[in-house]
């Protein structure tokens, strides 16, 4: 009988695997390899002619203040934001896990955020921050609370906290999901064994369960940290960068430089730069997954 | 030490009745066996009585202080040991059993003094610097024991504590078990569903089915003496053979059913013609497997070595039973008759 396509595996892999293989290759590893051959280079939007200059984008960068101020601001951002989603997560999580009246429907509000795209989602928060009809400041003012007024998106502070609740906003619902996920899988016995041996809620809390979860929240803040470090549409909708480039993170930074200033050597190197960094926060936080794992490998 | 009393006590989920309507002393120092088929309920009333479950109406005391309202787990002055042990992966052993002395605030020397002490009585003191992963079945299990006799607690809540030791570390670990209780002398609660472990380990059996005790005594006292059929058939491998008399049902245990000629000649028989249907040869045992006339039901002959009468599949035998070892029970309620 003639063997079919199914009956051999070695080209029915490589045929199920190479849509896949080829939408990675063609839309990320093409670009991404571009993107640093740019870095070296005085290429120009709207030119083919490509020269090699070496460091010379990375040095310029690196003199611009701007460029400091965007690579602060984008640390900033990612870990306030991040420290913000755990412990947002790790409390609604726990909310969650309890049985109320609602919940299916609660949860489905909960993931709401990460469902809306993101410019969408930015332009509504940037009513909220409005300078003159912020919902925050209304309700404070009227609460009694504020005296004066917040120009959220108009002082280089109030513009930084602005973004962070927003990335916290938008990435919390994810990790809430993930920390769930994680909850659900600490056994049962354990956690009534630790109410047995006279743990109350917050021993149990940070003696049991967050250990127990520690692989599962560097997992969900390894996304955040990816997500956040490499987002463009909030703060590019929010306050573009402004006041006076103040709120600059890298990604709005490089689109300014490479596309609308048409440098794309130097907005390459201001998007390439974060790479190295990312990849040892991955490399970081992929360890402490694995290594705190349940039944993983040794601690201390 | 503490006495645990019990008293009408329900638990309801829903439609079901986990436990209907128990009660019950544990007295101090004994080591009480609930025994029963899974969903008994046995296991809900141990979780009661370590307040990890609520009950629906009773009343739980343990010494003379009620427990079942709103006392927490931990202040009742139990430990309980889980079926799957439930250590703490992340932790190592001395984490492990220090875990509820840090809990009631023990100052540290206190805690690697008391954990060395429970280490010691288990032989475990090498192990404490190992995770719970890199421990076997057994070791695992003595740290679980640790970590409840570390508390020093007045009653002992043990939820199948061997039922994840493979057989051969079970009849060692039942020795290590009762040997433990002799020394510490504390009232222990353990919760089985395997008769040798309730035969072989409890000062008393407590017999439950469905929610309800149906007995509640010595091995001996459930074994021999079984109130209703539901006892006698649960307890006995083989369980008790029942034959069906039309006005009640007589039970005999299959070791007490032997060819006639091994009885005495001035002892009291109960006759059974039997047709053998099958043998089984099981090294120190063989079972008969056949028919009695009469009654159509299959009984079973436990036959020991020493019993060296040839038996031939088909054939018809007589066997007997001593009139002593007879148990009458009512044919509809199941109930046992006294004659």
């Amino acid at each position: 009988m003639k063997r079919t396509l199914a009956d051999r595996e070695n080209v029915l892999g490589a045929a199920l695997l190479a849509p896949a293989l080829a939408y990675v290759l063609l839309l990320v590893g093409v670009p991404f390899v571009l993107a640093i051959a740019l870095s070296f280079s005085t290429a120009t939007a709207g030119s083919l002619s490509f020269n090699w200059v070496g460091w010379h984008n990375y040095s310029v960068i690196l003199a611009d203040p701007i460029f400091r101020r965007s690579l602060a601001n984008t640390a900033i951002v990612t870990v306030g934001s991040q420290v913000l989603v755990i412990v947002l997560a790790t409390a609604a999580a726990q909310v969650f896990r309890a049985a109320f009246r609602g919940k299916r429907a609660a949860r489905f509000v909960l993931l709401l955020p990460w469902a809306v795209p993101v410019s969408l989602a930015a332009i509504a928060w940037t009513w909220i921050f409005d300078s003159t009809f912020s919902v925050i400041n209304w309700t404070l003012k009227v609460a009694g609370l504020l005296h004066g007024w917040l120009y959220w998106l108009g002082e280089p502070g109030l513009a930084l906290t602005a973004i962070i609740i927003v990335q916290a906003w938008r990435i919390f619902p994810f990790a809430t999901v993930i920390v769930l996920a994680g909850l659900a899988s600490i056994p049962q016995e354990v956690v009534e064994a630790a109410i047995v041996d006279g743990a109350g809620f917050w021993r149990r809390l940070f003696r049991v369960e967050l250990p127990l979860l520690l692989p599962v929240v560097a997992v969900a803040v390894l996304f955040g940290v990816v997500y956040t470090a490499t987002d463009l549409g909030v703060v590019y909708i929010l306050t573009g960068g402004g006041p006076a480039n103040t709120t600059q993170v890298l990604p709005t930074l490089a689109f300014q430089r490479g596309v609308l200033g048409a440098d794309l050597g130097q907005g390459a190197a201001i998007a390439v730069f974060l790479v190295p960094f990312l990849v040892v926060v991955a490399i970081l936080l992929l360890r402490v997954a694995r290594r705190t794992e349940v039944g993983g490998g040794e601690r201390r | 030490m503490a006495s645990v009393e019990i008293r009408n006590l329900r638990k309801q989920f829903g439609e079901l009745h986990a436990v209907d309507g128990v009660n019950l002393s544990v007295r101090e120092g004994e080591l009480l066996v609930l025994l029963g088929p899974s969903g008994c309920g046995k296991t809900t009333l141990l979780r009661m009585i370590a307040g990890l479950e609520h009950p629906t109406s009773g009343e739980i005391y343990i010494g003379t202080t009620r427990v079942d309202g709103d006392v927490p787990p931990r202040a009742r002055g139990i430990a309980m040991v889980f079926q799957s042990y439930a250590l703490y992966p992340h932790r190592t052993v001395f984490g492990n059993i220090a875990f509820p002395l840090e809990a009631a605030g023990d100052p540290r020397a206190t805690i690697a003094q008391k954990v060395r002490w429970a280490a010691d009585m288990f032989g475990i003191t090498r192990y404490l610097d190992r995770y719970p992963r890199q421990l076997s079945g057994g070791e695992r299990q003595r740290v679980a024991l640790c970590r409840a006799l570390v508390r020093d607690p007045q009653v002992f809540l043990l939820d199948e504590p061997l039922a994840n030791l493979d057989a051969k570390l079970r009849n060692t670990a039942r020795d290590e078990l009762k040997r433990f209780q002799r020394q510490v002398q504390r009232t222990v609660v353990y919760v089985t569903h395997d008769q040798v472990e309730a035969m072989g380990l409890g000062d008393r059996i407590v017999v439950m089915d469905r929610g309800k005790v149906r007995q509640v005594g010595t091995p001996q006292e459930v074994y021999e003496d079984p109130v209703d059929t539901f006892v006698a058939t649960f307890l006995g491998q083989p369980p008790m053979n029942l034959v069906d008399l039309q006005d009640a049902l007589l039970g005999f245990r299959p070791e007490h059913f032997l060819p006639v000629a091994h009885f005495g000649a001035n002892e009291a028989l109960r006759n059974f013609p039997l047709s053998v249907r099958r043998v089984e040869y099981l090294g120190s045992d063989r079972y008969v497997y056949g028919n009695v006339a009469g009654a159509g039901a299959t009984v079973i002959a436990k036959l020991p070595a020493m019993v060296a009468t040839e038996i031939t599949e088909g054939s018809e035998m007589e066997f007997a039973v001593p009139e002593r070892a007879l148990c009458y029970f009512d044919a509809v309620t199941g109930a046992r008759q006294r004659r």
